[in-house]
């Protein structure tokens, strides 16, 4: 069986270069990376790309990422209104940032997943958001081309993991935490809980293993943001 | 002259929530629209969605019973109610885009005669700005219904010819409720459906920036 727990938070983020494109699961408090998130803040990483539905409460969740400086460029849908670290960032001119309607963000995620290379969605039409996008007419709508988002790493937040990397998530902690697992190259996951194989029964794994490329138990290490 | 008393943000809530069917799911956004849930007429049950992942939110959590793996959009912990369900973001978006949600009541900056909704951005405002959900939700809904109030704090109308802040959508607004009338949006321009208590027609029409049409008489708003 290939082994995908690794030992420590530190161990699992060791190999994430400078400047790489990294998604951040979580949203409104709940399914965030806290610990992975730490560690790869703490290990001194420069210049990624951020892509994550918000962009931090103060310190907490990617707050320390724009507070110690380390992010160049961010695709989100809603930093936040206590994204204060990254709007210091924004209105130096210290990081970049692409907004995105939340659902096309998903999708766009999806597309990578998917191995599709774009859609046609209503979406936006009309707004800024469609600035430079080819705009066509479907069904008698006026549609724009979104195009995928695609990661070099995704790290996420799963209640439970099998030592296959089959995962759970609990309540509305799931949120972007599947999508961003499908999308990515690697991806991470910090869970509370390392089960045995066969202990998640089939038809209640929500992100299946072929997905998972890493597994760390993080339950009693939680960073309070 | 000061103005006659308008409706309070509650009462503007309260007259939206009467536009929900019984058994509709629905999606509340920042501002007012999250006060309609206060709101619901006697006997009517709708289904809340939220676009992280929830359908069939019940009331906020109490003080000592929140989770923090359970918050509606807002971020607010929130309760479910028997029947719930979570997913993820992808497919709570797909509800919004996809016209599977049956109303969603959205803030608003602006709404043009056409129903164009700006609600995400103010012009020459500092920072970033933030669309979340509001462009999936406003482009997909079937009935959208943006609660505002009808007149900026210095006077100025929000219900305007063309909008000229940043749009969230074009065509995307039903019906409008306001601390001044019910609007709706058709084909041919905007219907006003009610004023509010002790307001005329003429009065909500001065302090409109699009022509209303007046269909014979125009009933007050009923806040019972």
């Amino acid at each position: 069986m290939k082994q995908k727990i690794v030992s420590s938070l530190d161990a699992a983020v060791a190999d994430i270069p400078d400047g790489a494109r990294i998604m951040f699961g979580g949203f409104g408090g709940a399914g965030f990376p806290n610990n992975l998130i730490q560690s790869l803040s703490r290990k001194g990483i420069k210049s990624i790309t951020a892509i994550s539905n918000n962009c931090g409460t103060r310190d907490g969740e990617l707050g320390i990422m724009f507070k110690n400086g380390q992010v160049k460029h961010v695709i989100c849908s809603f930093p936040g209104p206590h994204a204060n670290h990254f709007q210091e960032r924004f209105a130096k001119g210290e990081v970049t940032c692409e907004l995105v309607p939340q659902g096309i963000l998903c999708e766009r995620m999806r597309m990578a997943a998917a191995g599709l290379l774009g859609f046609y969605t209503t979406v936006g039409v009309g707004t800024e958001v469609a600035a430079g996008k080819e705009e066509r007419v479907i069904e008698g709508k006026r549609c724009i081309l979104e195009t995928p988002i695609h990661a070099d790493f995704a790290l996420i937040k799963a209640q439970k993991a099998d030592e296959l990397g089959n995962l759970t998530y609990r309540l509305a902690a799931r949120n972007f935490n599947p999508i961003m697992a499908m999308a990515a190259s690697t991806t991470i996951v910090e869970v509370d809980e390392i089960v045995p194989v066969g202990s998640i029964a089939p038809e209640n794994v929500i992100t299946p293993a072929i997905f998972v490329h890493r597994i760390v138990q993080a339950k009693g290490l939680h960073y309070a943001g | 002259m000061p103005d006659k008393p308008r409706l309070t943000r509650e009462q503007i809530a309260q007259r939206a929530a009467q536009e929900l069917p019984d058994g509709a799911y629905v999606n509340l956004g920042w501002g007012i629209p999250n006060l309609i849930s206060d709101y619901l007429p006697k006997g009517v049950t709708v289904y809340f969605h939220s676009e992280n992942g929830i359908l069939g939110m019940g009331p906020r959590a109490k003080p000592g019973e929140e989770d923090s793996d359970l918050v509606d959009a807002m971020k607010v912990p929130v309760t479910l109610i028997p029947g719930a369900s979570f997913f993820s973001q992808a497919d709570a978006h797909l509800m919004t885009r996809g016209g599977h949600l049956d109303v969603a009541a959205l803030g608003g900056f602006q709404v043009s005669e056409k129903g164009d909704l700006a609600n995400w951005k103010i012009p020459g405002s500092k920072g970033s700005g933030g669309i979340g959900g509001a462009m999936d939700i406003a482009a997909g809904t079937k009935k959208v219904i943006v609660c505002m109030e009808h007149n900026t704090k210095d006077g100025a109308p929000k219900i305007v010819k063309q909008c000229n802040y940043p749009l969230t959508g074009i065509e995307c607004t039903d019906t409008i409720v306001t601390d001044l009338a019910v609007i709706d949006v058709t084909p041919e321009g905007l219907v006003l459906r009610e004023v509010a208590p002790g307001w005329t027609p003429e009065e909500v029409q001065e302090r409109t920036g699009a022509k209303l049409i007046v269909k014979g008489e125009v009933p007050e708003m009923k806040l019972g």
